[in-house]
């Protein structure tokens, strides 16, 4: 089936995002699964012509959420995952480790913005639309979740680590 | 919001200049901008920078081989989605009446609903069975898919009609065997199934008084023991499983009807 098809080419890209939207690749890859069966559940609701991948990535977010609540952690994201930091101390570089804790560090909804929007380079809109939120809501989120990994990596400096790489 | 020659230049266009998304003549206007506001143009700068280490590092999950199960996820479940159409062209059928459309033609015998008052046990008893051999790793089933024809003929003549056990190979499920069960009121055989990850969904068939009414489609839940169960002629029937999901298991359930009623 061309749905298969078309499923199964996007399965890098939801694996990218969902990578960096929870850190670790055993939860990561346990999210696309639960994406990709609930898309086949849903399919129906697919209108044809629109974009595949960002409807996944819709589909992903309410997966995502549920999730979250299911296992009531929505709190503890506002904080920085230790478990998370550890992981990315073993053999990573600096900017890396620093990265990887920035974006965790985020609120889970603003890091979804962020990494739609620079990650996977969704437009504002498509952003909007993905994560049902009005587009004024994702520029505010952007510019607070960019402030703040700024402000994390700083100290380090955004620009010394372009040098290290 | 600041103000340049007067030209307003918003936060939500400095965030647009990082991601390089402005139109060009507006992106040289906000340069000058920046060129006369060199903190201002740290930030975004460092915002652009972000933008490249983020794809940097995680392209590289892009090049990572994809997990056997998650491509078989993304290809092998089509006729799941299929199958969930047309439960809920029976089911609304069953609601309203009945109208035309070849499922509920030849579902009418099934169409005139009403949940029979032994129903709820019929789902309840099948959960519990469900629940007690589901989780068995060494002896899941008395009979293995090994010997499917003689597993078939046996609980053939023990319910006294004629038994198959569906194929739901194209649904990613494999036949592990069967066993029977105690009387519900009469003789129980349970059809146990598996896919590649492991995950089990029991088919519960006994064996129904001979007035019994015949039933659409209906959905119980028992802990976290899923049962879509209906009843059909001589026999009743439940599909079972902890491990999918609803609308799986009404995919499912689907092919079992179909199967049972060509």
């Amino acid at each position: 089936m061309s749905d298969a098809r078309s499923l199964v080419a996007l399965i890098p890209r939801l694996r990218r995002y969902a990578r960096a939207l929870v850190g670790d690749r055993a939860t990561a890859d346990d999210l696309v699964q639960d994406t990709l069966e609930r898309a086949w559940a849903k399919l129906h609701l697919f209108r044809e012509g629109t974009d595949l991948r960002a409807w996944l990535f819709t589909v992903m977010h309410n997966v995502h959420v549920n999730r979250i609540r299911a296992s009531r952690q929505t709190e503890m994201l506002d904080d920085e995952m230790p478990e998370l930091a550890q992981r990315a101390a073993q053999g990573d570089s600096l900017m890396v480790r620093d990265l990887e804790r920035a974006v965790a560090a985020l609120p889970e909804a603003q890091r979804e913005v962020l990494l739609l929007v620079a990650l996977e380079d969704l437009s504002y809109e498509e952003t909007a639309r993905v994560l049902e939120i009005p587009v004024g809501t994702v520029m505010s989120r952007l510019a607070r979740a960019r402030e703040k990994v700024r402000a994390l990596m700083s100290g380090k400096g955004m620009t010394k680590l372009q040098v290290v790489k | 919001m600041s103000e340049q020659n007067g030209q307003m230049i918003g936060e939500n266009e400095l965030q647009a200049w990082a991601d390089d998304r402005l139109a060009p003549e507006r992106r040289s206007e906000v340069d000058a901008w920046l060129a006369a506001r060199p903190e201002e143009a740290e930030r975004v700068a460092a915002y652009r920078e972000l933008n490249a280490l983020l794809r940097t590092h995680f392209d590289a999950v892009l090049q990572e081989p994809v997990p056997d199960h998650l491509e078989a996820v993304a290809r092998g479940t089509s006729r799941w989605r299929r199958a969930a159409a047309i439960a809920g062209w029976i089911v609304l059928g069953a609601a309203v009446g009945g109208t035309a459309g070849w499922e509920l033609r030849a579902l009418e015998r099934a169409a005139p609903v009403a949940a029979t008052p032994d129903g709820p046990v019929l789902a309840h008893r099948a959960a519990l069975a469900h629940a007690t051999y589901a989780p068995e790793v060494r002896h899941p089933v008395e009979v293995g898919a090994d010997q499917e024809q003689h597993l078939v003929a046996w609980l053939s003549k023990r319910l006294g009609g004629d038994i198959r056990a569906p194929r739901l190979d194209a649904e990613g499920m494999t036949l592990v065997g069967g066993r029977l069960l105690p009387r519900d009121p009469g003789p129980v055989a349970q059809f146990m199934y598996q896919n590649a990850q492991g995950r089990r969904v029991t088919l519960y068939v006994r064996t129904e008084a001979p007035d019994q009414r015949e039933t659409a489609f209906q959905y119980t839940r028992e802990g976290n023991v899923r049962v879509f169960y209906w009843i059909d002629r001589k026999f009743g029937y439940a599909l079972s499983s902890a491990d999918l999901d609803r609308e799986a298991l009404l995919g499912l359930a689907n092919v079992v009807y179909r199967q049972l009623n060509p």
